[in-house]
C-alpha cells in the first residue's frame, strides 16, 4: 500500500515536472513580484509637482520658490497664468498649485508686525489624488513657513520600520497573495484537468484510496511551494534587508501551516466547479481581488462599515499577514502570533474536511 | 463579414450557455463595487493613541482634549510608564505613543523648547504614517491656537489649502475609477484568454484551423464579445458607482467610453497573444496571473506612481493601465477634456496596435 | 478519367531529429477512396496534416486541388473538409448551431445553409435532435455529424482521420455507407484507418510503417502480391519489421 501511494506521489510529480514552462512561472512568479513589489510599490508621498502662480515675482517671492525647488520633496513645474490653474491640475500636469498674493510682500511685513491678514499664500490641491493632497499639504506648509514650523516642537519615532521602507509592509502581503494563488489554482487546476479528461476514474478504480490519491495529488505541489517559500525568504533577507535573524523558525512554520491551507483551498474548490476554466476563473479572479483588498496588505481594515466588518476574518491572507508582520517585522515570538496560527489550523482542518466529503460524495 | 457574424453568434451563444460565465460577469462587478470601494480607503481611522502626560500642564491637557475630540484617534489605554506603552504597541492595541515631557508648558517660550515624542508602530506604514501625520496635525493645530492666545503669530491663516475636485478628500472617490478598471481587466484578461486556449484544449480550434476562415476574423470575433461585455462591466460599475456612493463623472462619457474601448481591445489582445503562445490552461492562467498582479499593483491604480523610485516609474510607461487609470480618473473626478488627455490616448492606440498584431501574428494556423 | 487531385513528393516532416514522415510519394485520384493506413505512429496524421495546411512540411513537395501545400495552405482549405481523430465540433452548440457556424465559415449563404442543412439532418435521421447539445450525443451519432459537417460545403477531398476508432460496428456501417455516398457524388475521400476490414472497402490502400509509404494498390492486388488471404494479414506482414512502436 505504502508504495502504492508513493508511486502515485511520483507520478504527480512526473507530471509537473514534464511541463517545464508551467514550472518555470511557477517558480519564476514569486522572485519576480517579489523584487518588484519590494522596491517599487510605496504608498508614501515623495514628490509633489508644484506649478507657481505669482502676480508679483518679488525677491521675497523668489526666494519662497527657491526653497521648494531646493526641496527634494518638490518639483518645480513652473511660473503659469492665473487662467491656468484649472488646465494644469486636470491635465495632472501639477499636483498643487501654489498662488502668492498681489501683495504677498506687504502682508509679510504686516505680519512680522504682529497684524493679522487675510492669507498670503493659498495652496489649490489637485485632491482626486486624495493622499498626495493631505500628505503634501503638511510638507507644503512646512517649507512655506518662515517661522518655526510645528515639526521642531515635536520628536518622530517610527518604531520597528525606522525608514518606512515600503517592503517592510508589502512583503508580507505579497507572500500572503503568492502562496494562496499559486497552491490554490495548481491543485484545483491538476484535479479538475484529471476529472475532464478522465484519467480521475482510472485512478479511482485502483485498489487505492481516493484519500491517498488526493493527497499524492497534493504532495508535489506542496514541494514547489515550499521552494518558493525559500526563495522567498531569502528574497526577503538578502535583497531587501529584513531582519529575519531569530524569526525564521516562526516564519517557517507559519506559512507551511498557510500553505497546507492554501492546498486545501484548492481541493476545495476542485470539488466545487465542474471544469477547469470554472477552478481557474474562481481561484484566479475571484479570490485575487478579495486577497489584494480585504486582507489589510494595501489598506487598513479598521474603516470597514460595521456591517462589513465579518468580511475579512474568512479571508485567510488577513490571518497570515498579520502573524507574519509581526513575526518578520516586529521581531516578535511565535508565541506572540498563536491566535493567529490556532485560526489558521482550524481554517485548514475545516475546508480539508469538507473538501474530503464533497470529494467522497461525488464518488458515490 | 457574414463569417464574422457567424463566429460572434456562436461565441455569444457559448457565453451565455455557460453556468458560470454569465453570472460572473453580472454578480462579479456589482458585488465588487458595492463592497470594495468601503475597503480601499486610505483614511485611517482608529488610530490607537497611548498618552503619556509626565507635564500635566493646561497645555497637555488641551492637547488630550483636542486629540480626544479628533474623529481619527481612539483612546483606550491609558499607560502609566513609556515601558507599559511599548508593550501595548508590540500587542497591536495602540498604534501611537505620545509622550508630553513635564514641564513642557513652562518651557514653551524659552529658547530651546521640550520635544514632544511620538512614536508610531510603522508596520503597518499607512496606519503609521498617516496616524502620526493627523496626530502632528492635530497638535499643531492646538499649538498654534495656543501661540496665538500667547500673542504669538502663528502659521495656519497665513495659508489657505483649497482641495480642488475632491473638496472632502474621500478616498473612496479615488478608488472607484480604479475598481472599475481592475474589474476589466480581471474580467476581459482572464476570460478572453480562457476562451482561447480552451479551444485549443478541446481541440475545437483544429477544426477552424482547417476552414479558410482568415486569421484575422478569427481574433477578432474572440476580442468582439469581450469588448461588449467590458463595456457592460464598466457601465454597471458606473450605475453603482452612482447610485449606492453618488459619484458620476464630471467629464464626459464619451471619453470615458472611448477610452474602455482601446483598452479592452488592447488588454484581450493581450490576452488572446498569451493564449496562443501556451500550451494548456493551466500556463495562460499563470502567465495572466503574473501579468494582471503586474499591471493592478503596479500602475497606480493603488498606490501612486509618484512614489515609486525612478527606474520603475519608467516601467510603468509600458503598463497599460497606467494611461487608462489617468484618463479615467482625470475625467472622473476632474472633468479633463480629451485635449488634455490625447497623449494618454495615443499611448493606449499604441498597445491597441502593438497587441493585436502580436495576437495575429502568434495565431498559427498552420506549424 | 485519370484526374490527380492529390499528388505528393518526398514530402518530409521533422521535429527536431526525429523524422515523423520520410519522402512520401504518391498520387490520389479524383473519386477515389484513398485509404490510408499504419500502426498508431507511423505518421499518417503527419502526413494528413501536411495535405490539409495544417502543419507546413519540413521538405518535398505535394499539391492538394491544384494548390501547393507549403506556399498555398489557405487556399487548399477552401476545397478540403477535415475530420480530425479527436472529436471537434462544439459540445457547448446545438446539432444546427454546429452546422450553421461552419457552413457560414465556409461562406454558405443563409439559404443555401438553410437547405443544405435541412435535408443534411434528415439524411442522418437526426431531425428530431436538431437542438441537442452537440455534447450530450453519443459518439457515434457525433462522429456521423462530424463527418456530415465537414462535407457540408461539398468540397473536393474529405479527409477523415480514424473516423470510426471507438464505434460500433453497426455505426461503423452506416458511417462508410455514408462515405460511399459522398464518394458517388464525386468528392474524394483520404481516410486513415486501423480497421482492416475497412480498408478492404477503399479504391486504393497505402500502408505506411515507420514514416515511409511501404505498400500502395487496391486492395486486391496487394493481398495478391503478399500472398495473403486478408488485408489485416497483409498489414502484420508489413507491420512486422516496424521499430517505432505505442
Amino acid at each position: 500500500m505504502k508504495n502504492n501511494f508513493l508511486s502515485f506521489v511520483k507520478k504527480e510529480s512526473l507530471h509537473i515536472l514534464r511541463d517545464v514552462r508551467t514550472m518555470m512561472i511557477v517558480l519564476l512568479i514569486p522572485v519576480v513580484l517579489m523584487i518588484l513589489f519590494g522596491f517599487a510599490i510605496s504608498t508614501e508621498v515623495n514628490n509633489l509637482d508644484v506649478a507657481v502662480v505669482a502676480p508679483n515675482r518679488t525677491e521675497s517671492v523668489r526666494q519662497t520658490v527657491d526653497r521648494l525647488s531646493r526641496n527634494p520633496y518638490f518639483t518645480l513645474i513652473d511660473y503659469i497664468d492665473n487662467n491656468d490653474i484649472d488646465k494644469v491640475l486636470r491635465s495632472g500636469k501639477a499636483n498643487v498649485v501654489v498662488l502668492f498674493d498681489e501683495d504677498y510682500d506687504k502682508l509679510l511685513a504686516q505680519r512680522s508686525e504682529g497684524i493679522d491678514t487675510k492669507p498670503a499664500v493659498q495652496f489649490i490641491f489637485d485632491a482626486s489624488n486624495t493622499n498626495l493632497a493631505q500628505t503634501g499639504a503638511i510638507y507644503l506648509q512646512n517649507a512655506i513657513a518662515t517661522e518655526h514650523s510645528q515639526q521642531e516642537m515635536l520628536n518622530m519615532h517610527l518604531l520597528y520600520n525606522p525608514q518606512m521602507k515600503s517592503a517592510y509592509n508589502f512583503v508580507p502581503g505579497i507572500m500572503g497573495l503568492i502562496f494562496i494563488l499559486i497552491c490554490a489554482m495548481m491543485t484545483s487546476i491538476s484535479i479538475v484537468r484529471e476529472k475532464e479528461v478522465g484519467t480521475m476514474e482510472v485512478l479511482l478504480v485502483s485498489p487505492v484510496r481516493p484519500i491517498k490519491i488526493i493527497l499524492a495529488k497534493m504532495i508535489p505541489y506542496f514541494v514547489i511551494s515550499c521552494i518558493n517559500l525559500v526563495t522567498i525568504l531569502l528574497i526577503a533577507r538578502y535583497l531587501l534587508y529584513i531582519p529575519l535573524d531569530g524569526v525564521w523558525g516562526g516564519v517557517i512554520v507559519m506559512s507551511i501551516v498557510y500553505l497546507l491551507l492554501s492546498l486545501a483551498l484548492g481541493l476545495f474548490i476542485s470539488t466545487v466547479s465542474s471544469s477547469q476554466v470554472v477552478a481557474l476563473l474562481v481561484s484566479a479572479m475571484v479570490l485575487l481581488l478579495p486577497m489584494m483588498m480585504l486582507s489589510g496588505m494595501l489598506f487598513p481594515l479598521e474603516n470597514l462599515p460595521m456591517i462589513l466588518k465579518p468580511l475579512p476574518n474568512i479571508v485567510p491572507a488577513r490571518w497570515y499577514i498579520d502573524a507574519i508582520r509581526k513575526l518578520m517585522i516586529m521581531g516578535l515570538p511565535l508565541s506572540a502570533v498563536m491566535k493567529e496560527l490556532i485560526i489558521l489550523v482550524i481554517m485548514a482542518f475545516v475546508l480539508m474536511g469538507i473538501s474530503l466529503k464533497n470529494f467522497k460524495d461525488k464518488l458515490e | 463579414m457574414r463569417q464574422l457574424l457567424i463566429l460572434i453568434q456562436k461565441e455569444f451563444i457559448q457565453i451565455f450557455r455557460n453556468p458560470l460565465l454569465p453570472k460572473l460577469i453580472l454578480i462579479f462587478p456589482v458585488m465588487v463595487m458595492l463592497v470594495m470601494p468601503w475597503v480601499t480607503t486610505m483614511d485611517v481611522r482608529n488610530v490607537g493613541v497611548a498618552i503619556i502626560d509626565d507635564d500635566c500642564s493646561t497645555l497637555s491637557y488641551r492637547i488630550k482634549s483636542d486629540i480626544r475630540a479628533a474623529e481619527y484617534f481612539t483612546i483606550n489605554d491609558e499607560p502609566n510608564t513609556h515601558e507599559e506603552a511599548l508593550r501595548l504597541l508590540e500587542d497591536s492595541k495602540i498604534d501611537i505613543i505620545l509622550l508630553i515631557p513635564d514641564d513642557f508648558e513652562r518651557n514653551i517660550t524659552s529658547v530651546s523648547p521640550k520635544k514632544l515624542d511620538i512614536s508610531a508602530n510603522a508596520v503597518n506604514a499607512t496606519k503609521g504614517s498617516l496616524g502620526s501625520q493627523y496626530l502632528v496635525q492635530t497638535i499643531a493645530s492646538t499649538m498654534s491656537k495656543y501661540m496665538s492666545e500667547q500673542g504669538r503669530s502663528h502659521l495656519s491663516d497665513f495659508v489657505v489649502i483649497q482641495n480642488r475636485y475632491n473638496p472632502t478628500l474621500n478616498y473612496r472617490n479615488l478608488m472607484i475609477p480604479a475598481l472599475m478598471i481592475m474589474l476589466v481587466i480581471l474580467i476581459c484578461g482572464f476570460l478572453s484568454s480562457v476562451n482561447i486556449v480552451s479551444e485549443k484544449e478541446n481541440g475545437t480550434i483544429e477544426q477552424i484551423n482547417v476552414t479558410p476562415i482568415g486569421k484575422f476574423t478569427f481574433v477578432l470575433a474572440k476580442l468582439i464579445p469581450f469588448w461588449l461585455i467590458g463595456l457592460f462591466v464598466v457601465t454597471v460599475a458606473m450605475i453603482v458607482a452612482w447610485l449606492v456612493y453618488d459619484l458620476v463623472p464630471v467629464g464626459s462619457l464619451g471619453n470615458i467610453y472611448f477610452a474602455t474601448i482601446l483598452f479592452i481591445l488592447c488588454f484581450s489582445g493581450f490576452g488572446v497573444t498569451i493564449a496562443n503562445i501556451s500550451d494548456n490552461i493551466q500556463q495562460t492562467m499563470f502567465m495572466m496571473f503574473f501579468f494582471i498582479v503586474i499591471f493592478i499593483l503596479l500602475s497606480g491604480l493603488l498606490t501612486p506612481i509618484s512614489s515609486m523610485p525612478d527606474w520603475a516609474q519608467k516601467f510603468t510607461m509600458l503598463l497599460p493601465p497606467r494611461y487608462y487609470i489617468d484618463i479615467m480618473r482625470s475625467v472622473y473626478l476632474k472633468g479633463a477634456v480629451f485635449m488634455e488627455l490625447w497623449h494618454n490616448f495615443a499611448a493606449l492606440g499604441v498597445f491597441v496596435i502593438i497587441f493585436n498584431l502580436l495576437a495575429t501574428i502568434t495565431y498559427k494556423k498552420q506549424v | 478519367m485519370s484526374d490527380v487531385i492529390i499528388s505528393v513528393k518526398d514530402l518530409t516532416k521533422r521535429f527536431g531529429d526525429f523524422t515523423a514522415v520520410n519522402r512520401i510519394t504518391f498520387d490520389v485520384e479524383r473519386g477515389e477512396i484513398f485509404g490510408f493506413l499504419g500502426a498508431n505512429g507511423a505518421g499518417k496524421t503527419t502526413a494528413m496534416r501536411m495535405l490539409c495546411g495544417l502543419s507546413y512540411p519540413t521538405s518535398g513537395s505535394g499539391t492538394v486541388a491544384g494548390y501547393d501545400v507549403m506556399r498555398e495552405g489557405e487556399m487548399i482549405k477552401r476545397h478540403i473538409g477535415y475530420m480530425s481523430q479527436r472529436f471537434s465540433l462544439y459540445n457547448d452548440l446545438t446539432v444546427w448551431e454546429n452546422i450553421r457556424l461552419f457552413a457560414g465559415i465556409y461562406g454558405l449563404s443563409k439559404s443555401e445553409t438553410e437547405s443544405r442543412a435541412t435535408e443534411l439532418l434528415r439524411r442522418l435521421n437526426f431531425t428530431s435532435e436538431r437542438d441537442t447539445l452537440v455534447g450530450a450525443l453519443p459518439l457515434g451519432w457525433k462522429q456521423k455529424l462530424s463527418f456530415a459537417v465537414a462535407t457540408i460545403h461539398r468540397p473536393e477531398v474529405v479527409f477523415l482521420d480514424e473516423p470510426t476508432g471507438g464505434v460500433d460496428p453497426i455505426t461503423r456501417r452506416q458511417f462508410w455507407e455514408m462515405i460511399y455516398e459522398a464518394a458517388d457524388s464525386g468528392t474524394t475521400i483520404f481516410v486513415t484507418t486501423h480497421y482492416m476490414d475497412e480498408a478492404e472497402y477503399c479504391t486504393r490502400v497505402s500502408i505506411m510503417v515507420d514514416g515511409e509509404v511501404r505498400a500502395l494498390d487496391t486492395p486486391a492486388r496487394l493481398k495478391e502480391q503478399f500472398v495473403a488471404e486478408s488485408m489485416d494479414e497483409v498489414f502484420r506482414i508489413l507491420a512486422r519489421g516496424a521499430k517505432r512502436g505505442e
